[in-house]
């Protein structure tokens, strides 16, 4: 094909995909959708699969029997997206192990939440209510993605979500009815994830300028999932007597919401591997690939 | 290593989707993961688990015989239908 051809085809796709057409792997793709397919879909498996990291360390120190079940439930669901995810990559062409070597050598990304520390059982509440609830906007939105094998997973992925968020709340509402400690531990923790939350979506980009958009493998921008998650969520967490930490905080007229900045810095830090337990984190994973290698082989030949 | 793509049916008498696909050596571990994936819930009735490349699939619909007969929109009643009305002397009645 020479590069008439390919340009025509290639904005004949570009105009499917903004009306709103899906297309499957079988289907031809055009290099720079595939790359950042790949990329995107990447990140997302890779923050499944780290983020049950913070979760993982209250396992063992869960309160009640019924919390540990539930948590160690709530890992494996992550896990399971995880696994649904990485086999979208491998039938996009980029092998497993390729993107496993790519997490652990810090060249693939995974999402700033999963880089911070779980400090007390309140973090662990907060995390599957309002992380959880701030990635199921994003995930909603891919509900609709171009790339329909996606779409398709997607739809059971945020399935197993919704039973997170709940129980993230409950966890949230048994500390907020509980004791004067108990419910300063949620508004602690609450303190600390306020602004990784507020970076979670990503900075304001126009959605005209995201390429993830323009080749509709999102289909809302980074500043409309920011609006969408302070407006279902400030009212629920501010009815509990929980204090939003941000005193520029507040719905304008026209129901937009205002906040401080939220701080760029940081994120791009943390993402690149500069959080706080980013490193620990890697280092266990590299350490759990290769003390389960032994696993992988006998399958193999099986 | 075989993929599978994974087909689920909800409820009985419902058609199978198809749902995603798991990766495994051979059908006992694919039986094994697609419980898992797709079944652990009581969300599926029934799963098909089908190796890739078993399935043949068509994409391009060729139309060289114009067999839109076939189709509503191969019939364009109106402008007739007006004609015969007109012939019968019973148009705008």
């Amino acid at each position: 094909m020479d590069q008439r051809n390919l340009d025509v085809k290639t904005g004949a796709f570009l105009a499917y995909v903004q009306e709103g057409g899906q297309v499957e792997a079988t289907d031809w793709l055009p290099d720079e959708y595939r790359q950042k397919l790949v990329k995107f879909v990447e990140m997302h498996a890779n923050s499944e699969r780290m983020g049950v990291l913070p979760e993982r360390e209250w396992i063992l120190k869960a309160p009640t029997l019924q919390r540990k079940l539930a948590l160690t439930a709530k890992v494996q669901d992550e896990v399971g997206h995880a696994q649904l995810i990485y086999r979208i990559v491998e039938d996009l062409g980029k092998p497993r192990e390729q993107s496993l070597a790519d997490l652990i050598s810090g060249k693939a990304k995974f999402h700033n939440v999963f880089h911070y520390p779980t400090k007390t059982w309140g973090d662990v509440g907060v995390i599957a209510w309002l992380v959880d609830a701030a990635a199921i906007i994003s995930q909603k939105a891919l509900l609709k993605c171009s790339y329909a094998p996606y779409a398709r997973i997607m739809k059971k992925i945020c399935w197993e979500e919704s039973f997170h968020i709940l129980h993230g709340r409950d966890v949230i509402l048994a500390m907020m009815t509980g004791s004067d400690y108990q419910r300063s531990l949620v508004q602690e923790a609450l303190d600390r994830w306020w602004g990784p939350l507020m970076q979670f979506h990503g900075n304001p980009i126009p959605r005209e300028e995201d390429p993830m958009w323009v080749w509709r493998i999102k289909s809302q921008g980074n500043e409309e999932a920011r609006q969408q998650f302070l407006e279902g969520y400030v009212p629920q967490i501010r009815e509990l007597g929980l204090t939003v930490p941000d005193p520029n905080l507040r719905r304008n007229e026209d129901g937009v919401w205002e906040y401080t900045e939220p701080n760029w810095d940081e994120l791009r830090s943390v993402v690149t591997g500069h959080g706080p337990r980013s490193q620990d984190r890697l280092a266990f994973r590299a350490r759990y690939l290769e003390q389960e290698k032994w696993v992988r082989d006998t399958v193999l030949a099986a | 290593m075989t993929i599978f793509e994974v087909f689920r049916q909800e409820r009985k008498g419902q058609p199978f989707a198809h749902a995603g696909s798991v990766v495994a050596p051979d059908a006992a571990f694919a039986d094994a993961w697609a419980r898992e994936q797709y079944g652990r819930r009581g969300e599926s009735q029934a799963l098909w688990l089908v190796p890739r490349d078993a399935i043949h699939q068509i994409t391009e619909w060729a139309d060289e015989f114009d067999l839109k007969y076939r189709r509503v929109d191969g019939y364009s009643i109106k402008a007739r239908l007006a004609e015969a009305r007109e012939r019968a002397g019973t148009a705008g009645s």
